[in-house]
């Protein structure tokens, strides 16, 4: 009898966790299902497999916006974002994990202060410097600032701290190693997983940025994919179907990225929360 | 020798640091400053700005869409957090119990929509929604439930609840995955002497783990609300900038953008900036207070 009960519960435990998986995918599936689907299809019904009019759609994307110049800004903007950040990120984890110097608590702490300032709070202001000396309208804004990046430091002092012995430091001092040599040869090496679990969020969050290349870009030919996305309901009024197709080419590589590293990504999340 | 190679290089810690505090001064902590002293100035004509004070503070307390926009914002932010909050509790506690099956599948695919494009999602539901070709009134029409598409768009309390429900969709999967691993960080001993004692399961989750899960639930709540009351993607595609109907989703920042980049009013928009900032740091003060505070 008690068995039974739990038993029931477990079936709907279950159910509980398929349903809302399902409701996390649908969403996804629909939109890949209507890109492959006409204008007249879409406004007729709903559809659980995929049409013939993927190419048709396609062509209809082609000739209202380049959607690729799109994709490319944001490979323009995200990748040096990320090197930038990876490698200053790195430094400065560094510095805070394997030397003592004074003040080194303050300027972490500092660091970490940054962390709760909403990015607004100097949109406008930054928007006006770069008015000021002529970069509107140029990546450079867009990709500088990653320069310093909180939480990649954050998470890569943690590693470093616990996974980078000083003894080995130590060995290459002995030997007559410089500084960055020690840093560029041994310590980028022995951080990559730390770096490059971090180096996929900050890519995502660069590539899913929209309101920076929003206020800093002119040019629509400039535009990221996400701002490109976000105009294209105004541009396609009456083309749903083109409309999905856009959407999932904007969606497809971040789902792919999230599938891929999910593992890691996860466990990346994680560190900053445990570590409280 | 070694001894001394080592104790000298530790002043080399601050020449690792320097980049990034200079770039920090730079992008960051100027342009914060810089964005205050834009909140003491108007325009006079289009290219003369004038120095007056706190004028823009004060004409924002006086204006009503502020108000209106401050509402939506905690109502959108409300409206998700707490279903997403419950959700990602629950979804922890069966994810956590090692008899589940698939466990990591759930984990990967409850977490699949937090890191998509939230642009591309917005316009995503903004199709779902669309009266005529939408596919949501499609579905309930079929099912029976409409006799005819209803127009979603136009409906207040309904675009405001579709952004809530898309943003618990997005956030409920990460939630879960923080309160899983506050979950893995209590000791099992607790839950054995639990046991011993003869504590009924509802018990052990009310009396052991929620007050362990203190720490967790405090960094969700200041993250949740320092991104939630941010909130500007999804509002904006979804109205295609316009914040409508009738401003129901003129959220702070979707108000600061319109303000700042299609009125160009950058004074009024930067004051907007900081009563946001404000608004933060309180809330956040609070949830250390609250949540933070020993028994």
């Amino acid at each position: 009898m008690i068995q039974n009960k739990s038993k029931v519960s477990v079936y709907l435990m279950y159910l509980f966790l398929i349903l809302l998986a399902v409701i996390c995918i649908i969403p996804f599936y629909m939109m890949i299902i209507n890109s492959t689907r006409s204008n007249v299809e879409i406004s007729q019904g709903v559809y659980l497999t995929p049409g013939d009019q993927l190419k048709a759609n396609y062509e209809i994307i082609l000739k209202k916006v380049n959607i690729w110049r799109g994709f490319l800004s944001s490979v323009i903007i995200a990748v040096p974002a990320v090197l930038l950040s990876a490698f200053f990120s790195t430094l400065t984890a560094y510095g805070f994990a394997k030397f003592h110097f004074k003040g080194k608590e303050i300027f972490f702490w500092v660091i970490l202060g940054t962390m709760m300032i909403p990015q607004q709070l100097g949109l406008i202001g930054y928007y006006d410097l770069c008015v000021k000396l002529g970069l509107i309208d140029s990546y450079v804004p867009l990709i500088l600032p990653n320069i310093a990046n909180a939480s990649m430091v954050f998470f890569i002092r943690s590693y470093i701290e616990s996974s980078i012995p000083d003894s080995l430091i130590e060995a290459g001092l002995i030997d007559g190693a410089g500084e960055f040599y020690i840093f560029n040869r041994l310590i980028l090496p022995l951080a990559m997983p730390a770096i490059g679990t971090m180096s996929i969020f900050t890519f995502i969050y660069k590539w899913n940025d929209l309101i920076n290349p929003m206020v800093l870009l002119n040019s629509s030919e400039k535009f990221t994919l996400p701002v490109v996305i976000s105009n294209i309901r105004g541009l396609y009024e009456t083309n749903f179907g083109a409309i999905y197709l856009g959407v999932a080419i904007s969606v497809v590589p971040i789902l792919l990225v999230v599938i891929i590293f999910s593992k890691s990504l996860i466990s990346g999340l994680t560190i900053g929360a445990v570590k409280e | 020798m070694a001894r001394g190679l080592i104790k000298n290089r530790d002043n080399k810690g601050y020449l690792f640091i320097l980049p990034y505090f200079l770039a920090m001064l730079t992008f960051q902590l100027y342009p914060i400053f810089y964005t205050f002293y834009l909140s003491m100035l108007k325009p006079v004509t289009l290219i003369k700005m004038e120095f007056v004070g706190f004028d823009n503070y004060a004409r924002l307390l006086t204006n009503p869409l502020f108000y209106t926009a401050i509402g939506n914002t905690w109502f959108i932010w409300l409206m998700n957090y707490v279903p997403q909050l419950i959700f990602a509790l629950l979804l922890a506690v069966i994810l956590t119990n090692p008899k589940i099956r698939a466990r990591e599948t759930f984990r990967t695919l409850f977490f699949l929509p937090n890191l998509v494009t939230a642009a591309s999602i917005g316009v995503l539901f903004a199709v779902f929604l669309d009266f005529k070709n939408g596919a949501f009134n499609h579905i309930l029409i079929e099912l029976g439930i409409f006799s005819e598409p209803y127009e979603w768009i136009q409906d207040k309390m309904a675009m405001r609840m579709a952004v809530s429900l898309i943003q618990w969709w997005q956030w409920f999967g990460y939630t879960m995955i923080i309160f899983m691993a506050g979950l893995s960080a209590i000791s099992g001993d607790l839950y054995e002497a639990a046991n011993i004692d003869g504590a009924s399961s509802s018990q052990v989750f009310f009396k052991v783990t929620l007050p362990l899960l203190k720490p967790t639930m405090l960094y969700v709540m200041v993250t949740s609300l320092i991104g939630g009351l941010q909130i500007f993607d999804i509002p904006r595609v979804i109205t295609n900038g316009r914040g409508g109907p009738d401003n129901a989703l003129t959220t702070m920042v979707l108000y600061l953008y319109n303000q700042g980049f299609k009125n160009f009013n950058l004074g009024y928009a930067s004051a907007l900036a900081y009563a946001l900032f404000v608004m933060i740091i309180i809330f956040s003060a609070i949830s250390f207070k609250v949540i933070g505070k020993r028994d």
